[in-house]
């Protein structure tokens, strides 16, 4: 109860900051989807970091920790740590100096105008929604799966089925409102505000998390010393995680680059020097996060309670493996301030995605098809908040029906993403890159990644590869030869369009 | 010649992520932290390291002065 009552108390302060931040708000759609352009260094950092450090990151990362050892730390959090950071610097820059130049507001309005077609934005729009469903998903599940755990037994007669925890639907619900409301008073300005907020309290949660429950197990070195005598399997990879799955995660953290909220994140910074911060600081912050939640992961496959039974026994609910450590391992008030700061990192991801498809409705379908005279600053903030409660009513309604674990919904969804990385990387440094090679790639990413997932059975199996590799290899291979391919046999565009886009290229290189 | 050093040792840095020396090694560093994740702990700050040169010898210069409308021939180069 005494959880509950302090995740309460959070979200009620967040609704606080959402209701401050509307002070600020200027009234205009550039200020509602981009906070006018306005954002410094230090909340660049955390709104970015916070906005892809999501459930699939602290929940997802436990619980495969749990499943499949140490490893977990070197397929996602490193190569994580890399290619976020240089995605940012190679693309992220560049992208924003194009999007400040030329006035953009959503990604897809890059994507149409670099290749002068309308039918390469409606191809990305429908698709680009459909891969964040999937992300809104890991988070509902995520937070689900944590106030569950972390309030099991308090109210046994109310909810009996979930042995006396919140059920799912019922957090679900609230968190979708909170967080509806907090971006509706403030838009991307209350976002990254909240974020900035939401990331140093899940950081230190974090932290405060691992201190306590090293402590509550005899310290860090007696934790692992009681998984090297119970399951020694989960300190090395082994047989665990092969080889060349191992190095074909590499192509998950390529996702970042064509996140639609990320690229609004990118889009609010003040200059091009506002980035520096974040491409330095983005990994070690990986570091204080990835490194407490696999440890607590690994260490929950052996902890054991005075009594000798297992912490988390086997068959325990999905995505609730580092709550249930959280809520057997300290007392109900840390418990409930540990759950704020997962609830926390849960909610900055959720919060941008929101805004994001809210602003891809608004600017990409409805100003853009029904004229901008008619659709002014007001009614387009008005069409995204509508388009944005639909799409989490659909998100919510399929968060009730099976839970997936959160890693593997989110390692589809990421797949999708990164697939798409070759579009954008084209787009921003090959002139040859064709309106007919974007379709193609974008039409090769859309069914290979349809006819992989059906094979693996809508994602039930877990341990899905294709050739020994995430499909995730194979759907950037479609896409990547698609793109190429047709782009060669295509007529590129014209000279004179090109140097909008490609400045430096007006002489030499780049093909 | 720095910025292309910079982007080699990104390359590099890229291939050594493969640690397959360590895939079995269960070594245990300040006593609770196994080989195959102290490694990866190490790459991950070195990857921070790395970054910042990134932004001493390789910034694209160019890219800003395009985004304040005063680059109309640009230069990326050094």
């Amino acid at each position: 109860m005494t959880q509950l009552l302090v995740i309460c108390f959070y979200l009620l302060l967040l609704l606080g900051l959402g209701a401050l931040t509307q002070r600020l708000f200027r009234g205009t759609a550039r200020d509602y989807f981009l906070a006018s352009h306005s954002i410094g260094p230090v909340m660049l950092l955390m709104s970015v970091f916070g906005t892809t450090m999501t459930a699939f990151a602290l929940v997802g990362s436990t619980g495969e920790s749990y499943r499949a050892g140490i490893g977990v730390y070197g397929m996602m959090a490193s190569w994580s740590g890399l290619v976020h950071a240089a995605v940012f610097f190679l693309v992220g820059i560049r992208l924003w100096a194009l999007g400040k130049r030329h006035g953009y507001l959503t990604q897809i309005q890059f994507f149409r105008d670099r290749f002068e077609s309308d039918a390469v934005g409606l191809m990305l729009f429908p698709i680009l929604v459909g891969l964040v469903i999937p992300y809104l998903l890991t988070g509902l599940l995520g937070a689900a799966g944590v106030v569950q755990s972390l309030t099991q037994g308090a109210f046994p007669e109310a909810f009996a089925a979930t042995q006396g925890g919140v059920p799912p639907w019922l957090t679900g619900l609230v968190i979708c409102v909170v967080v509806l409301t907090y971006v509706f008073f403030g838009g991307m300005r209350g976002a990254a505000w909240a974020n900035t907020f939401q990331t140093c309290v899940f950081i230190f949660a974090g932290l405060v998390a691992f201190y306590l429950i090293s402590s509550k197990l005899g310290g860090a070195a007696a934790a692992t010393q009681r998984v090297m005598e119970l399951h020694p399997e989960r300190l090395i990879r082994g047989e665990q995680i092969t080889h060349l799955q191992f190095l074909s995660y590499l192509f998950i953290p390529l996702s970042i680059g064509m996140f639609p909220h990320v690229f609004q994140h990118w889009l609010t910074a003040r200059s091009a020097a506002t980035f520096k911060l974040t491409i330095v600081a983005h990994p070690l912050f990986i570091v204080l996060v990835w490194v407490p939640c696999v440890l607590i992961g690994v260490w929950a496959t052996s902890a054991t309670m005075p009594d000798g039974s297992l912490v988390v026994p086997p068959g325990s609910p999905p995505n609730g493996e580092l709550a249930t450590m959280v809520q057997r391992l300290t007392s109900p008030l840390l418990g409930g301030l540990l759950g704020a700061g997962i609830l926390a990192a849960i909610m900055s991801s959720l919060d941008s995605q929101f805004l994001s498809i809210g602003s891809m409705f608004a600017n990409d379908i409805a100003a853009h098809y029904l004229g901008r005279d008619r659709i002014d600053d007001r009614r387009r903030v008005l069409l995204g908040r509508v388009f944005v409660v639909l799409v989490v009513a659909l998100t919510y309604a399929l968060s009730l029906t099976e839970p997936l674990a959160v890693f593997t919904l989110g390692v589809w969804c990421f797949s999708g993403f990164g697939a798409l990385f070759p579009l954008v990387f084209a787009a921003i440094y090959w002139k040859g890159a064709t309106k007919a090679g974007a379709m193609a790639s974008i039409l090769a990413t859309a069914a290979s990644w349809l006819v992989l997932f059906r094979e693996s059975g809508y994602g039930a199996d877990h341990a899905y590869l294709v050739l020994g590799m995430l499909p995730a290899a194979t759907i950037f291979a479609c896409s990547l030869v698609a793109l190429v391919a047709v782009s060669l046999v295509t007529e590129a565009p014209a000279q004179s369009k090109l140097q909008r886009f490609f400045p430096e290229l007006s002489g030499a290189g780049g093909e | 010649m720095k910025r292309t050093l910079v982007y080699v040792a990104a390359v590099v840095l890229g291939i050594l992520h493969h640690d397959f020396w360590l895939w079995e090694d269960a070594t245990l560093f300040f006593g609770f932290l196994p080989a195959g994740m102290a490694y990866h702990v190490v790459y991950t700050v070195a990857t921070a390291g790395l970054c910042y040169l990134a932004l001493l010898y390789a910034w694209p210069e160019h890219a800003v002065r395009f985004a304040e409308g005063s680059d109309d021939s640009g230069d990326e180069s050094e």
